[in-house]
């Protein structure tokens, strides 16, 4: 079920761990933005099977709990700041997330594809 | 107000069931009520001023500061819960017969609670940063709902103090014989629990291997966001589609935590037989 990932991994975690931000691609990291409780863009794509990091920006007064179960990431940001998570690799589907202090209003979605 | 109080009571949940196993697990401790109230006290204060920071401690460590953070505190609960299973085994026995023979009369307990008292500030400081800057949220908002809202967050935070009491009045009623063998059975699972969360957070942000990206996917059985996963999430580190590293700190440390109290109460048994030999009934 692991499908091997680990091995794929190991080098990956090596590589970032040792170039810090530089090291990872621009290509693999999804800019988000909250304002007025909502996600910009609300819906993203990424390649299924890499691992990719997610920057959430908040332009909103209130703070902001960027969740999501699917993707095992949980962060706070504050009024005008920015938050990085990483997330998968993930499996082709679909996965949601929101800010779990307004998860009525700021929700999205990000699709896997091969 | 209703949306309110199910956001706050989530958050206060997970809090909320480690005070329960707490306050069970100290039963019949001389000033254990002081000192889990010093704890709760403890961890509203230090939340109220993590929250006051949030924005620094997220932009520390190259913005890893929350998850480091939380590994860190979590590393604290499992030792202090370490301390209490190693403290139980030496002095477990004498408790629960003590109590059985002057009812529920208190026992010494002083270096077990300092190690409680953390367990529960560190437990209320982790979710309850959250709770505070959502209210904090709320509060600031011109949103004129605001009010109710708020009442609806006080709503949340009496829930899961409800649920607390609910199981710790539910873990006291097992007879005086077994109690402590579940709480300590409980304190070992969550210990373990937390120590799995602790390295999937730090696997998170590549601080550790994954060991594999999901041992297992559950999500279709019991999601953990649902309020039952939530639940074992807290009380024994449930997660519906763990990496490898969690799995494995948590059976290390459930092991790591077994062998200690075997060793430490066959110590006990063979420096001190007299006070078994005083009561067959054990």
């Amino acid at each position: 079920m692991t499908r091997g990932t680990f091995f794929l991994a190991a080098p990956l975690l090596m590589g970032i761990g040792l170039a810090g931000a530089a090291g990872t691609a621009a290509a693999d990291v999804i800019e988000l933005s909250i304002s007025g409780h909502k996600f910009t863009p609300a819906d993203v794509t990424v390649p299924a099977n890499q691992k990719f990091q997610i920057k959430v920006t908040n332009n909103d007064q209130t703070p902001a709990e960027f969740e999501s179960h699917d993707l095992k990431v949980e962060k706070i940001v504050v009024p005008g700041g920015t938050v990085t998570v990483t997330a998968g690799p993930l499996k082709p589907g679909t996965y949601e997330f929101v800010d779990d202090y307004h998860p009525d209003d700021a929700k999205g979605t990000v699709t896997a594809k091969e | 107000m209703l949306a309110t109080l199910i956001i706050v009571f989530r958050e206060v949940l997970e809090a909320g069931l480690i005070i329960g196993i707490v306050l069970a697990a100290t039963e019949g401790v001389a000033h254990r009520g002081r000192w889990i109230a010093g704890g709760i006290l403890g961890g509203v204060s230090g939340a109220a001023l993590l929250a006051g920071f949030a924005g620094a401690l997220a932009n520390a460590f190259s913005g890893s500061g929350q998850e480091l953070f939380n590994a860190a505190i979590l590393a604290v609960a499992v030792l202090m819960l370490g301390v209490h299973i190693t403290w139980m085994a030496s002095h477990g026995r004498q408790m629960a017969q003590e109590m059985k023979a002057m009812g529920r009369a208190v026992v010494q307990g002083d270096r077990s609670l300092t190690a409680m008292a953390l367990v529960v500030t560190v437990a209320v400081l982790r979710e309850g940063s959250e709770v505070v800057l959502f209210l904090f949220g709320i509060a600031s908002s011109t949103h004129e709902g605001a009010a109710q809202m708020l009442l609806g967050g006080a709503a949340g935070v009496l829930a899961g103090a409800l649920v607390s009491w609910l199981l710790y009045r539910g873990l006291v009623a097992i007879p005086m014989k077994h109690l402590f063998k579940v709480t300590n059975a409980m304190i070992a699972l969550l210990a373990a629990g937390m120590a799995g969360q602790a390295a999937a957070i730090l696997a998170g942000t590549n601080m550790l291997p994954t060991l594999g990206d999901e041992v297992w996917d559950t999500s279709s059985i019991l999601r953990d966001d649902s309020m039952l996963g939530r639940a074992l999430h807290a009380l024994i580190g449930y997660s519906d589609r763990p990496p490898g590293i969690q799995v494995a700190a948590f059976l290390v440390t459930l092991a790591a935590l077994i062998t200690l109290s075997k060793m430490v109460g066959q110590g006990r048994r063979i420096t001190s037989s007299e006070p078994r030999s005083a009561s067959p009934a054990l």
